[in-house]
């Protein structure tokens, strides 16, 4: 493994596939009566976040805790160069405390980049979700959620060679689309991107991804395994984007009637939270097509998976 | 008086091989194997090519203002070892130079520095606001006698107030230097709109936001009978609306800087805020357009827009970090890169670009003067032959510069400032030329 | 390097055999029945193909007992006190058999007895899993060297070695035959 986690596209299909079978055992662990191993006995995890997400905090908190780690939470809200604390101030802080490991969400694509590639900080750096950039962990999680409803039993090794899955709403600003065409793409599976052209990028040819305008066309050729909705953030719904949320709703969001279109082993997938009745009804939230609670619990035996990863062996390669 | 110089051996743009002698603020004679008079200071040029001193139309001096990232001083010694003898400098300090009292002042510090003629920019609007004209006027009839007029840094959105700074300056011959960016459809803008914006997660600066504005601005400049001068114009989509503007006879003259002409948004990738600029750094396809525009005339000067930022700006996430970028030190050797190493130009088109037209745009008479016996002696003498890896130390108080690391041809060997060496065998001089040099 | 057999494929069975009749023996002296109340937990890899050999041997012994009820496997991947210093290790599955393991006889079950760490992680692991009445350890080989105090209730073959030796294990459900060779 290489000493950070940074973008989704840093996995080789080898190191992909051991982190989603790491993560078989760690949901084991999960499933137990004692749900703690000493793995990290002793190793300082630093839970950085300059951005608000409780979801994907306690998350990683609850990973690094079933390892044993010392979990220190810092919230570093609305930072910035010119609102006071700046990102070099703030991880040389942590570098003086002794952090093993940073896990980072900002608002600026990069930042982890920037973290890791700095002289500031010496220990491994998480991106637990950077602008419109990148969320690798979230791509873990959800490729985790496919193998187990596709494979069962015998996901340990596999990849999802020949796997559809379609990835629709907010391209142009989700981070979880972007880390999820990297991986994907580098599991076999066959990416395909649905969404208003207002909400795709002006130039996309950098994706692993196929982009269509039309949800109900797509749906009917593609035949896809995996639908994935994104969710529609609250500061796009005023930008024409698009012009109502009722428009958007009709055209673009997940409803009975498409979920009726799907064929019978499809599942739905979101990354929460969930926007009921804008880009996905309540009808396909609570189907069992729908996920999106195992992801949440998937997520936990991710990162528990990818700390142990990056925490342990060797570190001559990337140091 | 300065004691004379005689520099042996120079050749000249032309191809020339001759000796020039300097004497006081000018050129007294250029002839082969010319007797050093007594108190001559003897530079043996044999290999180094003389040419004009170069002229810069963009560069951020930050004083008054910022100084802790450049000041006139700082500025114009780095303007000096990277060759210039006159540099404009924008309007966007602190306050903005858009009254007759700042620009006098800025005029004032670089007779002080010594190191180059500064020639101050004045804003065309109160602020930079881009509400209210500023007072063009006196600022033209001020001791500074501006002539460039420019709310670099932003962009002069509002169509009518384009319109009506174009026409006013016609009154003293001034010309309005076009920062082309449209403000809505940049808004938050990080980096070039394209393939790598979108892999990356930065929002986009799309080329038709300088295109549309520059479109609008030859047009216009058409339709009042003015001149418009394009500040660093960095897509193949500019260099067309330029081109045909050209051939359609418009006052239109542009400008690239060197940085648009090496580098590429692919540097990006690394988040690495040393490569944010405005505008953004482009496609290859864009760099490349933009070196054939400057080779065949379609761009008519290098302007550096050197603008120094203090580390804090730079060494810091990509969205929380300052556009721009260091470039007077490189300018040269980034122009001998593209006309001369190319083998695609020649060293009068590198006099053209660095030196005559950029004077010539900005009517400085006492700049851009030929190589000639009478010319103000203002000389810049490169080696052509170096080959040196960019250091991150120079004369700039910023060390903002992209292209540390980076191997890249010539070097400047002296710079002679109105008869005085303000860099001799590649070092700075201690002091600015004083009244009494 | 040279390499030596030390223990040959009908060597191992016969050990693999006299272990089982030993675990009988001994749970019976402590429980007052043979597979009653037992627990083999194999540790990866070999620890668990050795479990499934004795448990086959047992119920032999015990007709009563299927393998399945005795078998389980422990991997202490998780546990280990080498983490930052080695190659990341593969983590596979730990299964407890159904009866659990509070109150029983826990059997661990490993091919070589080296230093005795990995063991210590077994304990530890067991730990998280419930509370045992006794804890005991089998393995092929002893070879020496521990460095906690750690020693095995059942042994096939002690085996005095140089710390260089290398000590393999090669069962035929993973390797091509069935032996113990010095390296």
């Amino acid at each position: 493994m290489t000493k950070h986690l940074l973008s989704a596209g840093d996995l080789s299909r080898e190191q992909a596939i051991e982190i989603l079978d790491i993560a078989e055992g760690m949901s084991n662990v999960n499933d137990r009566e004692i749900k703690k191993l000493p793995t990290l006995r002793g190793k300082t995890v630093v839970n950085l976040f300059f951005e608000d997400s409780t979801r994907t905090r306690i998350s990683f908190e609850v990973a690094e805790k079933r390892l044993s780690a010392d979990v220190i939470n810092f919230s570093a809200k609305g930072s910035s160069v010119s609102k006071g604390e700046s990102l070099k101030d703030t991880a040389q802080t942590l570098e003086a405390i002794g952090a093993d490991a940073v896990v980072i969400r900002h608002s600026a694509s990069g930042a982890a980049n920037v973290l890791a590639h700095s002289n500031w900080i010496q220990g491994s750096i998480i991106n637990a979700g950077d602008g419109t950039h990148e969320h690798p962990t979230q791509a873990l999680l959800d490729a985790f959620t496919m193998r187990k409803r596709i494979h069962g039993a015998q996901s340990p090794g596999k990849a999802l060679d020949g796997v559809k899955v379609a990835i629709v709403g907010d391209i142009l600003h989700s981070r979880v689309a972007r880390s999820n065409q990297l991986l994907l793409s580098t599991l076999g599976a066959e990416v395909h991107f649905v969404a208003p052209p207002t909400l795709l990028p002006q130039n996309a040819s950098g994706f692993k991804a196929a982009l269509h305008y039309n949800l109900d066309e797509m749906l009917a050729t593609e035949k896809p395994d995996v639908v994935m909705m994104l969710r529609l953030q609250a500061e796009r719904m005023n930008a024409s984007y698009f012009p109502t949320e009722r428009e958007y709703a009709r055209i673009w969001g997940f409803n009975a009637g498409r979920l009726g279109a799907l064929k019978d082993s499809a599942i739905v997938m979101h990354p929460g939270p969930m926007n009921r009745g804008l880009e996905i009804d309540a009808v396909t939230a609570d189907s069992p097509r729908s996920t999106v609670l195992e992801q949440v619990t998937n997520g936990v035996s991710i990162r528990m998976a990818v700390l142990y990863s990056l925490l342990s062996g060797e570190r001559s390669a990337d140091v | 008086m300065s004691k004379q110089i005689l520099l042996k051996n120079a050749q000249l743009a032309s191809g020339e091989v001759t000796d020039i002698l300097v004497a006081g603020d000018r050129i007294v004679e250029v002839a082969t194997a010319i007797t050093a008079p007594s108190e001559t200071e003897v530079l043996d040029c044999t290999g180094l090519v003389a040419l004009p001193g170069f002229v810069d139309l963009h560069t951020h001096l930050r004083e008054p203002g910022f100084e802790q990232s450049e000041t006139v001083l700082t500025g114009t010694q780095a303007a000096a070892m990277g060759g210039y003898t006159a540099v404009h400098a924008m309007a966007n300090t602190m306050p903005v130079a858009d009254t007759a009292g700042v620009v006098e002042q800025i005029a004032g510090l670089g007779i002080e520095a010594g190191y180059a003629d500064v020639y101050p920019i004045g804003a065309v609007t109160v602020g930079l606001e881009g509400k209210q004209m500023a007072e063009l006027g006196a600022m033209a009839n001020s001791k500074a006698k501006v002539r460039v007029f420019s709310d670099d840094g932003k962009c002069v959105h509002d169509p009518v107030l384009m319109r009506r700074a174009l026409e006013y300056v016609k009154a003293f011959g001034g010309v309005i230097a076009q920062h082309a960016q449209d403000p809505r459809l940049t808004e938050g803008a990080q980096m070039n709109e394209g393939k790598v914006s979108a892999e990356l997660g930065l929002t986009g600066w799309p080329s038709v936001a300088e295109e549309s504005i520059i479109a609008r601005d030859v047009l216009l400049a058409e339709h009042v009978d003015s001149r418009v001068h394009i500040c660093h114009l960095s897509t193949r989509g500019s260099v067309e609306i330029v081109k045909w503007a050209k051939a359609r006879g418009i006052r239109v003259t542009a400008e690239v800087t060197p940085h648009h002409l090496i580098l590429d948004d692919e540097l990006v990738r690394s988040y690495d805020a040393v490569y944010k600029v405005n505008p953004p750094l482009r496609t290859q396809d864009d760099v490349l357009a933009l070196r054939e525009a400057l080779i065949d005339g379609t761009i008519d000067i290098i302007g550096t827009d050197h603008a120094p930022h203090p580390i804090e700006a730079k060494d810091c996430e990509w969205n929380a970090a300052a556009f721009g970028m260091l470039g007077l030190e490189t300018a040269a050797s980034i122009a001998q890169l593209v006309l001369i190493e190319s083998g695609k130009s020649d060293w009068n088109r590198l006099v053209e670009v660095l030196a005559t037209k950029p004077a010539q745009i900005a009517g400085d008479a006492e700049n851009g003067q030929p190589i000639a016996v009478g010319s103000i002696a203002n000389i810049t003498v490169i080696d052509p032959k170096a080959n040196r890896t960019v250091v991150a130390e120079s004369a700039s108080r910023s060390i903002n510069n992209p292209y540390v690391g980076m191997q890249l041809p010539g070097r400047v060997i002296h710079t002679i400032y109105r008869g005085y060496q303000t860099v001799k065998n590649g070092e700075l001089a201690s002091r600015g030329r004083g009244r009494n040099d | 390097m040279s390499a030596r057999t030390v223990l040959s494929s009908d060597d191992i069975d016969r050990a693999v055999t006299r272990i089982a009749h030993e675990i009988l023996e001994a749970n019976t002296a402590l429980q007052k029945s043979g597979a009653k109340n037992l627990v083999l937990l194999g540790i990866p890899t070999r620890g668990v193909l050795l479990a499934e050999r004795i448990a086959k041997v047992i119920a032999r012994a015990e007709p009563d007992v299927k393998p399945e009820d005795l078998l389980g496997r422990l991997d202490i991947t998780m546990y280990r006190d080498d983490l930052a210093s080695n190659p990341t290790r593969p983590v596979t599955q730990t299964l407890i058999p159904s009866q659990g393991i509070d109150d029983k006889v826990v059997v661990l079950v490993d091919d070589v007895l080296f230093s005795g760490r990995t063991i210590r992680a077994a304990l530890d692991a067991l730990n998280d899993f419930g509370r045992p009445r006794a804890v005991k350890l089998a393995v092929l080989v002893d070879r020496g060297h521990r460095e906690l105090p750690i020693r095995a209730d059942f042994v096939g073959k002690n085996l005095p070695t140089s710390r260089e030796e290398r000590i393999n294990v090669q069962l035929n459900e993973t390797d091509d035959q069935n032996a113990v060779v010095i390296e």
